[in-house]
């Protein structure tokens, strides 16, 4: 770990997220937004179509480009060929550039994967999220086990050598064996990328009610710290980099290149419905409801909700508490050269003190978060 | 002069004195329906929500009696509770009668007594009136009774009243002007006036309440104050009515203000007698004292850059409150600051919110202390209110501290239970007195330093509310003291310093370092407090730091609302005072006295 991010991440190319609002099931723990009409499918091609439109004055060049939601697996592999030539029509794509589409495993086949890979998607991220039956009912998961691991091994034989899983713990009902079971048949497939999220109750979710009424116990922060270092421990000793508090990659190369923008500040444009995007010192962001997205589009006004402008203050605040996420960490010099703030001058007793407590390192002006740093990375940001 | 009347509303708390002010200036037409609100003299935010009395006020009701006269009626409204007796008995000095309000449900209660005698040693014509009336509950006969035995009143000189519906107004008005004598005083004698309260107008300066006894005043004289001899030319004089109201002068009898640009607080002491400078009264009027405090904190800014706010926020309050005395101080672990005294609990509680609230400061108190005496092998005495300057043990020949004799009244069945809270404070001497059928009087001599905090709440929750408290200072008397220090991570924090007897001072280290646990938050490190008597730990905690508190998703919609909460983290931790690398709330200094609830 401690790798600083690769020049492809800071040389500040912006990348483009597309939200694909449709899922054909809703999951209880799940807070992004999306529909489980599928009929509004073509609706929403339109207007997304028309937003790209109306965006390519405003960001000419991309060399990242992720598909995410919802569950994009929903669209036929037309509809995404359609999108990413779309893409490739309003906007340049530098060469290689990383386009990553998100899929649930019960979704794909390999013809789907194959015309995928024509497409130009050259890295894919699977919604596996367990491979314990209990803990994917929990989750209100529509895949089997079975399912995932037919998944993983199709998508290889389609051609993908980027390959991600998605994994949660901390699930009620899950201790800790069953979830590094899930971990090490996650491993055994040997993805190029793991992302480990611990279960986050978030607001209105159908999981807050049950939690709110006393039906589900809360995961003792012990525990959660727990989890937190083992699964680091243990991806560490299959050679995975930890390289954000939820995210692991087969060496830094394939840490996410479109993920490692947002933590770093580098300006990126979202489309669809609740997608955000970010220039400079504004960030803004779509209206979170297909509805008025498609109307907005269709009177050819943004589909913007609001934006905001960060005084440098919060763009400082941001730009801590980002790096203090990732094994990139903070270079001192640029930062206090940024942001005309000191970090050692202004708070080097209690970085001293973090030293000492092993929650950071500094080494060649760089203050990186330690393992146990990361698991407390939003406290360290208000030190 | 013939046409004057000055008096005063004196009651036990919520016995409804500032309901019964509302309704005389209603019915005198002071104010007219649509501009009137509860509690009108009671006009600040912190009086309001309190449902207290902070500040004298006073008022002057135009009233035709039925004898067809006109008449001046100045009410001036005191504080009702017991840190502030001295500003009441400079305001009752000003008045030739009170109205001794008691509620006929709940009776004669301990601040009826004590206000009745502060009445009884200005000389003044005692009405005493039964209010609340309506209540179901209301026993008139019974507190008739009380009336007769507890306070030797005639029972039939009463009025009824309800002051929330409106009954018996007028009775009490006619009262006032038959009943309440006339003021007094000569207007041809060298100039006499009594300052009772005195406030700060942004745009005039010190605004000073007063009562002249002999002489008259006009703008254009010189004044002068008899305490600090200090002169000042008078720019305007006044009455009160809702607002000020300019006159031409104020002469003998009357109750007014005065502005003649006086700009420190330091020149206006309540209860200090003003003058003419050319042509000085003999002597001053009777009574002055310098407000005597009895409880002291230290008040530091939370951040060092705001003293200069402080210093000149506590200036102005102090023009408001004449009884809150403060000099400069600085702590080891909280910087420069002031150590102040303080009536009483209340009053320091006051204090604190409205130096927020009115000048915008965010502030830190030290734990409160009382002021004890030692005395050294070489006969020195030192009087020390300020824990982090313990002289420490070997020097010191005879540790004292000062008691109090407190009053409680309740009814029978709570004796037991508020004994046991007496002793457990170290009282002693206990009395008891029979004052009627199931109501007791208990007496207890307790050091004073047992009841500043949570006594009154502990008594009033003991008693649900039934049992009414009041004290008066005593003397000194030896006892065995020890310093108790408090460590935050190693670091001893003077402010949480505390003076105890010594065989108390396991029992209270321990409390101190568990309320400490509960008030500080947990941090990124662990806390360890300890409780200290010299250099030998007696108890210590530890609040273990935080773990795991990272959010698992943070990409493009997840980052402004993680911003915002982490902003929202930042103001809070803004609000408490870093000792190394650990962040204090403000609650925490106050909380280490806070004994358990059982």
């Amino acid at each position: 770990m401690n790798l600083r991010t690769p020049d492809s991440c800071s040389g500040k190319v912006p990348g483009l997220y597309i939200h694909i609002p449709f899922c054909r099931t809703k999951c209880p723990y799940c807070a992004f937004y999306s529909e489980t009409d599928l009929s509004f499918i073509p609706d929403f091609l339109r207007a997304l179509f028309k937003e790209m439109d109306m965006a390519r004055n405003q960001f000419d060049r991309f060399d990242t480009v992720y598909i995410g939601g919802g569950t994009p697996s929903v669209f036929t592999s037309y509809q995404i060929e359609e999108i990413v030539k779309r893409i490739r029509h309003n906007f340049a794509l530098a060469s290689p550039a990383e386009i990553t589409l998100e899929a649930n495993p019960a979704d794909i086949n390999i013809s789907f994967l194959e015309r995928l890979r024509d497409t130009g998607v050259n890295r894919l991220n699977l919604g596996i999220q367990s491979f314990d039956r209990k803990t994917l009912i929990f989750l209100g998961r529509r895949h089997s086990s079975a399912q995932a691991v037919s998944a993983i091994e199709i998508s290889r034989k389609a051609g993908f050598t980027n390959l991600g899983f998605d994994l949660i713990y901390g699930v009620p009902g899950q201790d800790m064996k069953a979830w590094l079971d899930t971990l090490s048949r996650g491993v055994a497939f040997a993805p190029e990328h793991l992302s480990c999220y611990q279960l986050t109750v978030e607001a209105n979710t159908p999981l807050i009610t049950r939690y709110q009424k006393g039906e589900l116990p809360f995961l003792p922060e012990g525990l959660q710290y727990d989890f937190f270092i083992k699964t680091s421990e243990q991806l560490e000793d299959a050679r995975y980099t930890h390289y954000e508090v939820s995210n692991f990659s087969r060496g830094i190369k394939y840490a996410s290149r479109h993920n490692q923008k947002y933590w770093n500040h580098t300006p990126y444009l979202g489309l669809g419905p609740s997608a955000h995007s970010f220039s400079g010192n504004r960030r803004w962001w779509n209206h979170r409801n297909l509805e008025d997205y498609i109307n907005e589009l269709s009177l050819k006004n943004a589909p913007i909700q609001a934006a905001e402008t960060l005084s440098p203050k919060q763009l400082r605040l941001e730009a801590l508490f980002l790096a203090l996420r990732t094994s990139a960490g903070v270079h001192l010099k640029d930062f206090s050269e940024k942001f005309q703030y000191d970090l050692l001058l202004e708070k080097g007793e209690t970085l001293a003190r973090l030293q000492e407590e092993g929650h950071i390192t500094i080494r060649d002006g760089i203050l990186y978060p330690t393992r146990s740093g990361l698991a407390i990375a939003d406290s360290l940001a208000l030190i | 002069m013939e046409r004057i009347r000055n008096f005063s509303i004196i009651a036990h708390i919520d016995h409804g004195k500032s309901t019964l002010a509302d309704r005389l200036i209603q019915y005198t037409g002071m104010v007219e329906e649509r501009n009137f609100q509860d509690q009108i003299l009671d006009n600040m935010d912190i009086e309001r929500e309190r449902g207290i009395t902070i500040k004298s006020q006073a008022i002057t009701l135009p009233y035709r009696a039925q004898d067809g006269k006109d008449y001046i009626l100045n009410l001036i409204d005191t504080p009702g509770h017991v840190d502030f007796s001295y500003e009441v008995s400079r305001a009752l000095a000003s008045c030739e009668g009170v109205l001794l309000l008691i509620d006929a449900a709940q009776g004669v209660q301990a601040q009826t007594i004590a206000n009745l005698y502060l009445a009884m040693e200005n000389n003044l014509e005692i009405i005493p009136v039964i209010n609340k009336i309506d209540l179901p509950t209301a026993d008139i006969d019974r507190v008739m009774e009380q009336i007769d035995a507890e306070l030797g009143l005639d029972p039939y000189a009463h009025i009824k009243c309800s002051a929330k519906e409106g009954i018996g107004i007028e009775d009490i008005l006619e009262a006032i002007v038959q009943r309440i004598p006339p003021p007094q005083g000569n207007p041809e004698a060298p100039l006499a006036g009594l300052i009772f309260d005195a406030h700060y107008d942004s745009y005039r300066g010190t605004v000073i309440h007063c009562r002249q006894f002999d002489g008259m005043v006009q703008p254009g004289d010189i004044i002068r104050f008899f305490f600090n001899k200090a002169a000042y030319k008078v720019e305007e004089v006044g009455h009160f009515s809702l607002k000020r109201e300019k006159s031409d002068r104020l002469a003998a009898g009357e109750v007014g203000y005065i502005i003649a640009g006086v700009k420190t607080v330091s020149d206006v002491r309540i209860g200090d007698t003003i003058t003419l400078d050319h042509r000085p009264c003999a002597k001053p009027l009777p009574g002055f004292k310098e407000a005597k405090p009895v409880v002291f904190s230290s008040i530091y800014p939370i951040s060092s850059e705001d003293y200069e706010d402080l210093t000149v926020g506590l200036e102005k309050y102090k023009l408001n409150d004449a009884a809150l005395i403060y000099q400069k101080d600085s702590s080891v672990a909280l910087g420069q600051g002031f150590r102040c005294g303080f009536l009483g609990l209340l009053h320091l509680e006051i204090v604190q919110e409205r130096l927020e609230r009115e000048y915008d400061l965010s502030i830190i108190l030290s734990v409160p202390s009382v002021r004890y005496r030692f005395t050294f092998k070489d006969e020195q005495i030192l009087y020390i209110d300020n824990p982090a300057h313990y002289p420490g043990p070997v020097s010191i020949a005879r540790s004292e501290e000062p008691y109090i004799k407190a009053k409680m009244i309740m009814p029978e069945k709570y004796l037991g239970a508020v004994m046991k809270l007496c002793k457990d404070r170290r009282g002693l001497d206990s009395k008891i007195n029979y004052l009627g059928p199931g109501r007791i009087e208990l007496i207890f001599e307790m050091p004073l330093a047992e009841v500043i905090y949570d006594f009154y709440d502990r008594f009033k929750s003991l008693t649900q509310g039934y049992g009414s408290f009041d004290y008066e200072l005593g003397d000194y008397r030896e006892s065995n003291l020890v310093l108790i220090d408090i460590l935050v991570n190693g670091e001893k924090v003077d402010a949480l310093s505390q003076i105890v007897h010594r065989d108390h001072a396991r029992a209270r280290a321990l409390q101190a370092c568990e309320r400490l646990k509960e008030e500080i938050p947990r941090q990124v490190f662990k806390v360890a407090i300890q409780g200290a008597i010299g250099g030998e730990i007696i108890s210590r905690t530890t609040i273990s730091p935080f773990r795991k508190d990272v959010t698992a998703k943070c990409y493009g919609g997840d980052i402004t609302r993680k911003r915002k909460l982490l902003e929202k983290q930042k103001k809070g931790k803004k609000r408490m005072k870093m000792i190394g690398s650990v962040s204090i709330p403000q609650s925490a200094f106050l909380a280490v006295l806070k004994t358990d609830a059982d």
